[in-house]
């Protein structure tokens, strides 16, 4: 019985990391093609599938890299997508502090239903506001710039940011802030000696989703953006219309696109973690 | 919970202030940028396109009525089926198995690593992943791989008899010869048109068969020399043999012999084929197998679904994970002790003790899957936009761009909001069954 039993758990074994090896190979194959490709010249990508330069490691090349890198309209996107996704992210982080803040610990008419309404536009899909917002950001000249598409990606991070920061911060034990509150400390020293501190790890995880959130996005970049010069999002989907013909021009583009998600990826993994657990109602 | 109402002190009044000052700026934005389109929305979706006609609930009815919108409508049900499940399903699988091997952390990190990547970038990935070429795609290389491994790929596509060639075209892309062959008298069996870089790898130059007396032999070749020179039905010397051609001898429609050409391209067979008429079947010339349309209309949907759950996957993997860390160990082993085989562990402990993660990430991937638009726009091709249309994807495509309608964009959007209102409300519910604890 016992002997029949490891067998079976060893073919069992066997077969679970067949499974789990296979199923790696799918997690790995694509991005490695797009990763090989991208070193791979014009006439390379012409001629076969990526897959031949696993033998032959002598066909790649960084000239798609180098072309790229010298082409204003790829550059400037990037530094597009930087110029919105930091803003945003920073917006976010502060006005959702301070309204965190106030939910958790200030005392004020409607506070509760208020919160409620934020918890409410958790899942308000962006889409509902592009209409609007247009004609809106139409009327006060905030249509195609930059500080549009931040103050609505700020907007839309918000509900996430209050809701997570509020949570966050109504775990502080109160005697911490009474005990600051009798120093004589006020409500903006406190919250930025006492609760910001305290607050760090749920902020940092909060700024890592939201600054990834912004950086990958694309809707909101094509409704809002200025079309001379657009995020690199925007820039590469242009460039899909011709797919086969610019594999060279846009495997780079994509891996350009992700080597900041990437390496915060990498860095903050515990953080990004935390704050997809957090937003998983999001 | 709530303030109380005291008397209007210099000091409440300062404190509501203060409150004021912190939370202005999210609730102006909130309010301008989330609050009012809401409401601005199921105004302007009464409206026609212009804005200026009151039209009821027409547009909402043209949602119905479009024939492009309710293919959005189908394919968005499709989604929310397929899509949800299939990613929760692996995450589950994997954030159980991941516990058993000793790379799990690595293999966990594989996966989840999508999560933090476009859905612009992914869709790159996919489209060349799914690209149709079998020398691009590798989807399409390891699907052509796995048919020709187990299906014969025929050596000669398009070879064809050339001008007064004794072969003549025959039912289904056969060919055969006009006369019946005999003993002992070689026979010609020329075709052209096969472009040299396609011939089989090694192809030698074709030899003319000998006579043998009581056997009917015979040359399959390429009736054509390259820079001209050859004569038409001989066989010239820099002419290419069709080694592995298979030859049939026919007679009243039956196969009486067989043969296959060998290097040279000569064949010889028994005295059975005196008489009968020689056929190339078809199966020498068959296209070369160029594997699935992924991106093609009838599978596009379903492809676009494969890299979102490739994106997906993760993030349940991770959640289910966590969820998996606090089912209580000794409970899995007492079931273990107590007999129960690693499935039934799995299916009657492991899984109704992770119902809750399950149900959180369920909805989360649902609420997610309404609202998808990235993959779609980027990796179905222009061609097939029409077949792979999503909700969000046709409100785009409605709300801008030439021939906006921005009152039937308005309707999709508030369609759209109705659809996730319900776990809008179980939010707050929740939410307020907390703040009641």
């Amino acid at each position: 019985m016992n002997t029949v039993r490891g067998w079976a758990a060893r073919a069992g074994g066997g077969v679970l990391r067949i499974f789990l090896v296979l199923a790696a190979l799918f997690w790995l194959l694509p991005t490695l093609g797009l990763l090989i490709s991208s070193f791979l010249s014009p006439t390379e990508l012409n001629e076969g599938g990526w897959w031949r330069a696993l033998t032959a490691p002598s066909k790649l090349t960084a000239e798609n890299y180098e072309r790229l890198l010298a082409n204003d309209t790829i550059t400037g996107s990037l530094l597009s997508t930087v110029a919105i996704a930091v803003p945003a992210t920073l917006l976010v982080l502060v006005l959702g502090s301070l309204a965190g803040y106030a939910f958790a610990w200030l005392e004020f008419p409607g506070r509760d239903w208020l919160f409620l309404i934020v918890v409410g536009l958790l899942v308000v899909p962006v889409q509902v506001a592009l209409i609007p917002v247009s004609e809106l950001f139409g009327t006060i000249g905030l249509f195609e710039t930059t500080a549009g598409v931040v103050l609505f990606h700020t907007a839309f991070g918000l509900p996430f940011a209050v809701f997570l920061l509020r949570n966050f911060f109504a775990q502080i034990p109160r005697e911490l802030l009474e005990a600051a509150r009798l120093d004589g400390a006020g409500e903006l020293r406190l919250f930025a000696r006492v609760v910001l501190p305290l607050g760090g790890p749920a902020i940092a995880s909060l700024g890592i989703f939201q600054f990834l959130w912004v950086w990958n996005d694309m809707l909101v970049a094509l409704v809002f953006a200025d079309s001379a010069n657009p995020p690199i999002t925007v820039a590469l989907q242009q460039q899909v219309r011709q797919f086969g013909n610019n594999i060279d021009v846009l495997a780079p583009g994509a891996f350009l696109s992700m080597v900041v998600p990437l390496v915060v990826f990498f860095a903050f993994q515990r953080q990004f973690v935390s704050g997809v657990m957090a937003g998983a109602i999001k | 919970m709530a303030a109380t109402a005291s008397p209007k002190s210099a000091e409440v009044r300062r404190r509501r202030l203060v409150a004021a000052a912190f939370l202005l700026p999210a609730l102006v934005l909130l309010g301008a940028l989330v609050v009012q389109p809401i409401g601005y929305s199921v105004y302007r979706s009464l409206f026609d396109r212009s804005g200026g006609t009151f039209v009821g609930a027409d547009n909402y009815l043209e949602i119905l009525r479009d024939d492009s919108i309710r293919t959005a409508l189908r394919n968005t049900a499709l989604w929310v089926v397929l899509a949800p499940t299939t990613a929760t399903a692996l995450g589950l699988i994997f954030a159980v198995l991941t516990e058993r091997v000793r790379w799990g952390t690595a293999f966990k990190l594989l996966v989840f690593m999508p999560m933090a990547i476009s859905m612009l970038a992914a869709g790159i990935i996919f489209r060349l992943v799914y690209d149709h070429d079998p020398h691009r795609g590798v989807a399409n290389a390891v699907w052509v791989g796995v048919h020709d491994t187990f299906a014969e790929s025929s050596a000669f596509p398009k070879a064809r008899p050339g001008r007064d060639s004794p072969l003549v075209p025959a039912d289904g892309g056969a060919f055969v010869t006009r006369d019946p062959v005999r003993a002992g008298v070689p026979v010609l069996l020329p075709l052209v048109g096969v472009a040299a870089e396609a011939l089989p790898e090694g192809t030698r130059p074709a030899k003319a068969a000998g006579a043998e007396p009581g056997r009917v032999t015979g040359t399959a070749w390429q009736d054509f020399t390259r820079g001209g020179g050859g004569r038409t039905n001989t066989v010239d010397p820099a002419e290419s043999a069709y080694a592995g051609m298979r030859i049939e001898a026919v007679k009243d429609g039956r196969v009486v012999d067989a043969a296959t050409a060998r290097a040279d391209g000569t064949f010889t067979l028994s005295a059975k084929a005196d008489g009968a008429l020689l056929r190339l079947p078809a199966s020498n010339f068959r296209e070369a197998y160029s594997g699935v349309e992924w991106l093609g209309p009838a599978l596009v949907t379903p492809a676009i679904i494969g890299a979102y759950v490739w994106m997906w996957a993760g993030f349940a993997m991770v959640l289910i994970g966590a969820g998996l860390a606090a089912v209580p160990r000794e409970l899995l082993e007492a079931a273990r002790v107590d007999g129960a085989s690693e499935w039934q562990v799995f299916r009657r402990i492991t899984v109704p003790l992770l119902a809750p993660v399950l149900a959180v990430v369920l909805v989360t991937l649902v609420i997610n899957v309404m609202k998808i638009f990235d993959l779609v726009f980027v990796i179905a091709p222009g061609a097939v936009q029409d077949d792979a249309n999503v909700l969000a994807f046709q409100l785009y495509r409605t709300s801008f761009g030439t021939n906006a309608d921005p009152g039937l964009g308005s309707a999709i959007a508030v369609l759209l909001l109705a659809l996730v209102a319900p776990v809008m409300f179980y939010n707050i519910r929740r939410m307020r069954r907390e703040a009641r604890r």
